[in-house]
């Protein structure tokens, strides 16, 4: 006898994670899009335009060279972890949204089930994100090694000591925010932050935005973005860990670095800018009550609050890429351990006397 | 049922990547090889309700643990045939002497019983096991948890007392 | 909660004014600068000082939620680490500095080693138990190591780290068995899950002999004893007496707490593995120590000899073989650091006198030394009218009375043995003549070094003169454990 409730589980968890994994297969798509207009906008020059109408059909044209490029294994590599490199840098990236929330759960109509708009609500959400997602640096530094390059070995070891100086810093973060909202769920850390833009952890005064300027840094550089982009540093360093990378393979690093930036994106929103909450409480608001009253148009505004929040923090590392020099790998070194954590630690003392 | 299942595909990984730890010819595919199986040491924590001891493993060993050690392992430059070169002529008494202890430990293993109750904790309180880890953290094992922090301390004054002084025979050459 | 809490500052008292005064340490090796770092030392010779009274009128209930123990047997103890450790840092600071080697960090470590052994004297739960381990060898991975350009100290400090954590990691196997079967990690509940369940437990023999395996590691019983002639050899030599005395007395505080005192039931059943294990380290030290031409390897050989005839009062669970045990680690602290104490008074200068042959004709030149030196090699073969005889007579005769008079044969044969290279090092002293006499012209900063040595010499002759004064002590102390 199949339970028929089961049956109906199972698909709409497969549904949901098939979806989310569409969904940032081809993100990267608009994203390098968005990343090249941007930075033509910022230098003053148009940016992509030739492949279709204002170059929309750039990112299309870019995958498809991708794919059809040859394939080159270097000859003195260790050609079983170089394979592997970039799926190992893949998996992990894709597997942290399985903890995200993207908004709240809802009654479907007709049926009577409820849907949630997040795959899992474990009770160590938190813990779970920063653990898989510090598994994407395996695929950079096992790269960088089988690569036999010493540029890509560079590449590979100075991500590993970035990793291990910001991994710290960003736990703290989140220890500072599990401080804040007393759950490590992801979920119940948005709905703590319910009713209004003044009870998101970002002002949690006064401890808030020093942790939210903590995470941001932290996560900038765990996602080697601009201004700690050393282990592809293009001036010093060929490509970095990537070096050696051509195709298929390359093109799954560049997925793992756009998916990782919505990951950091919607880490620092749920974290601090309350998840799928709105700015307001619109259910508060009498003359919206028959609207927001239905469980599936609110939890649809949840999920368009929330895609709006990502799309700014997207935006904001963009930015950030095209404004910003970099940073030197001792400055790199001093800023994670002598400045961010002495500031964690301060924090928490400080935190830690609020929540008493 | 399917949990068996579980157990064993897991178990049965973990054990052959780590003979495969001891016997590859690289650190660096060593490396590789641990962290397969402190992944799947973390899968079998999943399999006994600790989704918290599961994501720590995998947050300390995996992310950091293993990530300093590959650091090391690549600045130091183990070379492939260095670590073949530590192959005595002891393992001929010492591989009859693991397998013998390891038949009687196996052999001790199963015929012993436990006398914790197998029943385990209620699901009630296995939803909340971060909470339950953390007021037997600060309850029961207050004492010992500060102890720790005197642990962790003398790691990190060890650490760099013995590296400054290292440091002040290179500037003395 | 704060009943359940059950937090006693009292009971932690030694270990709290000790971790003061690392801390105390710490910063002002911080601020001060220069010649100002040679109050350092002073400091924490006066912290173990102080730590000596506060431990002595330490006796609390069972406190932290059962895991803290602090009665009279960790006084005791703890009484022994702090004197070890205050003789050891006397002597240390000069040499330290002679070893260019003298910097802040030695002192504070050295406190936390004691801290960590005190917390190991005082556990009543296996995870306390671990924590202090962890501290006390992490410390001590440090110390042997702190000659760090000296190729010796580095290859002892590694061997000792990576067989020490090989032996933590069978030790916590071990525990986690015993957690199996008690399904607690207390003692006391061990110890009632013992007296009420089977013997044959395969979880309870398991865990018993891999716990055994771990600490037998850190007292270098026989098969487990490979690091520690290295480790001896490399360590700096003031930290060497101290890792013989205090590591070797801690593991034994372990020993018996948990043997002789929560698994006193099951005596007949582990019996058997410690007699082995006694018999075999005896003959092994003293055996393999007749060949050494390094002093401190002998010394380090001697030491698992010893190990082996106290493990003899730990099989005998009695008031009279667990006192024994005592008041044979007090006497061997004084008597083995005045040995090393001399040892170092050599070796500081230029590392002449790590071999027995070095000391050629030190009775012609230097009488006094070469008397104290001859006092603590009778002491240690175990000659009266020192403190070593009347030690090894109490463990022996606690032994024959509980009919184990095998064992107490291999003791007396095993001593016999090594009667001989103690007196290799009288013999050398006294009836040979030097080749260079300038070796042993007095230098200066030996001053510690004789107040050390002197007074280890006393204590070591006063214990042996008026022994029952001592065994009371020891006698109260062991009463907590034998209820």
């Amino acid at each position: 006898m199949i339970d028929l409730n089961l049956v109906i589980e199972v698909l709409i968890i497969i549904f949901k994670v098939v979806f989310v994994t569409m969904v940032l297969f081809s993100l990267p798509m608009p994203l390098t899009w968005i990343e090249r207009k941007v930075a033509g906008h910022m230098q003053a020059r148009l940016g992509p335009w030739r492949v279709g109408p204002h170059g929309l059909l750039q990112p299309l044209a870019d995958t498809i060279k991708l794919l059809l490029k040859e394939d080159i294994v270097p000859e003195n590599a260790d050609k079983f972890l170089f394979k592997l490199a970039p799926i190992i840098s893949m998996v992990p990236a894709f597997a942290v949204f399985v903890a995200i929330p993207v908004g709240d759960s809802f009654k479907i109509p007709f049926i009577e089930k409820t849907f949630t708009l997040y795959i899992s609500d474990m009770n160590v959400g938190i813990l779970y994100v920063l653990a898989i997602g510090g598994l994407s640096i395996y695929g950079i530094i096992l790269g960088g090694w089988a690569s036999n390059s010493k540029y890509s070995l560079l590449g590979g070891l100075r991500s590993a000591a970035q990793m291990i100086s910001y991994e710290v810093a960003l736990s703290f973060a989140a220890i500072g925010v599990v401080m804040m909202t007393n759950s490590l769920s992801l979920v119940d850390m948005v709905r703590a932050q319910d009713g209004g833009f003044w009870h998101w952890n970002i002002l949690y005064l006064p401890v808030g935005p020093v942790w939210f300027a903590v995470f941001f840094i932290a996560a900038l550089a765990e996602i080697n973005r601009v201004p700690f982009d050393l282990p592809e540093d293009e001036g010093t360093l060929a490509a970095g860990y990537h070096t050696e990378y051509s195709g298929m393979r390359f093109s799954f690093f560049m997925l793992t670095e756009y998916v990782a930036m919505v990951t950091a994106s919607a880490l620092a929103v749920v974290m601090f800018f309350g998840g799928w909450n709105a700015p307001i409480d619109f259910r508060t608001i009498e003359i919206l009550t028959p609207i927001t009253s239905v469980s599936w148009i609110y939890s649809c505004f949840g999920l368009f609050w929330f895609t709006v929040k990502v799309s700014f923090f997207i935006y904001l590392f963009m930015w950030i890429r095209f404004t910003l020099p970099r940073y030197r790998y001792d400055q790199l070194m001093t800023v994670g351990w002598k400045i961010l954590i002495p500031i964690c630690l301060g924090a928490i003392l400080v935190t830690g006397f609020m929540r008493i | 049922m399917m949990e068996q299942v579980f157990f064993y595909i897991f178990s049965i990984i973990a054990v052959i990547s780590a003979i495969s730890v001891i016997s590859a010819r690289s650190a660096v595919r060593s490396a590789f090889y641990l962290i397969i199986t402190l992944m799947q040491v973390a899968a079998i924590f999943i399999l006994l309700r600790s989704p918290f001891l599961a994501a720590v493993q995998v947050f300390i060993y995996v992310g950091a643990v293993m990530v300093l050690f590959l650091f090391a392992v690549m600045v130091l430059d183990i070379g492939r045939e260095k670590l073949v070169a530590y192959m005595h002529h002891q393992s001929v008494i010492a591989v009859p002497a693991v397998i013998v202890f390891f038949i009687m430990g196996a052999y001790m293993i199963i015929r012993g019983g436990w006398n914790v109750s197998n029943a385990g904790f209620p699901e009630a309180a296995l939803a909340k096991s971060s909470e339950v880890i953390g007021k037997e953290m600060f309850g029961r094992y207050l004492f010992p948890f500060e102890v720790v922090s005197l642990v962790l301390l003398i790691a990190l004054i060890g650490a760099v007392a013995l590296v400054l002084r290292g440091r002040e025979k290179d500037k003395q050459c | 909660m704060t009943n359940l809490l059950n937090i006693n500052y009292y009971a932690v008292a030694p270990e709290l004014v000790l971790i003061g005064f690392a801390f105390l340490v710490l910063i002002l090796d911080l601020l001060l600068k220069g010649r100002d770092k040679a109050v350092l030392g002073y400091v924490t010779a006066f912290g173990l000082l102080v730590s000596i009274p506060v431990s002595y009128f330490t006796n609390e209930p069972v406190s932290f939620s059962g895991m803290v123990a602090a009665d009279s047997f960790s006084a005791f103890f703890n009484i022994v680490f702090c004197v070890a450790a205050f003789l050891t840092t006397l002597i240390s600071m000069d040499y330290m500095k002679k070893a260019k080697a003298d910097r802040g960090e030695y002192y504070y470590i050295t406190l936390f080693a004691v801290i960590g052994m005190m917390l190991m004297a005082s556990a009543n739960d296996f995870v306390n138990l671990y924590a202090g381990l962890e501290l006390m060898a992490l410390s001590f991975y440090v110390l042997v190591a702190f000659k760090i350009n000296d190729n010796k100290s580095v290859e002892g400090a590694l061997k000792y780290f990576v067989l020490g954590a090989l032996s933590s990691g069978i030790l916590l196997y071990g525990i986690s068995f015993l957690y199996g079967y008690a399904g607690s990690t207390n003692f006391a509940e061990i110890a009632r899950a013992a007296s009420a369940g089977s013997s044959q437990n395969m979880f309870l023999i398991l865990g018993v002999c891999l716990t055994v395996a771990g600490f037998a590691f850190k007292v270098a019983l026989f098969p487990f004893h490979l690091w520690s002639p290295d480790a001896y050899e490399g360590a700096p030599t003031p930290v060497t007496a101290l890792l013989s005395v205090g590591s070797k007395a801690a593991a034994f505080a372990v020993f018996l707490r948990f043997f002789a005192g929560s698994l006193a039931v099951l005596q007949p059943h582990w019996a058997m593995l410690i007699w082995v294990f006694s018999a075999a380290t005896m003959l092994y030290g003293s055996v393999v120590g007749v060949s050494q031409k390094n002093i401190v390897r002998m010394l380090a050989y001697s030491s698992i000899a010893h190990a082996g005839i106290i493990l003899i009062g730990l099989l005998v669970t009695n008031d009279k073989g667990s006192s024994g045990v005592l008041y044979y680690l007090l006497v061997y602290a004084f008597m083995n650091i005045g040995a090393f104490s001399v040892i170092t008074l050599f070796v500081r200068n230029n590392g002449k006198g790590a071999n027995i042959c070095d000391y050629k004709g030190l009775a012609s030149k230097r009488p006094w030394l070469a008397f104290f030196m001859a006092l603590f090699m009778v002491s240690l073969a175990g000659i009266p009218p020192t403190g070593g005889f009347t030690a090894k007579f109490f463990i022996l005769a606690s032994a024959v009375n509980s009919r184990y008079y095998l064992l107490a044969g291999i003791a007396v044969v095993s001593t016999v043995i090594s009667l001989f290279f103690y007196a290799k090092v009288i013999f050398y002293m006294y009836m040979k003549e030097a080749d260079d006499a300038s070796v042993f012209t007095a230098s200066p900063g030996a001053a510690l070094y004789n107040v050390v040595i002197v007074i280890s010499a006393v204590a070591t002759v006063l214990i042996g003169i008026f022994p029952s004064v001592f065994m009371d002590m020891a006698v109260q102390a062991v009463k907590p454990l034998l209820m």
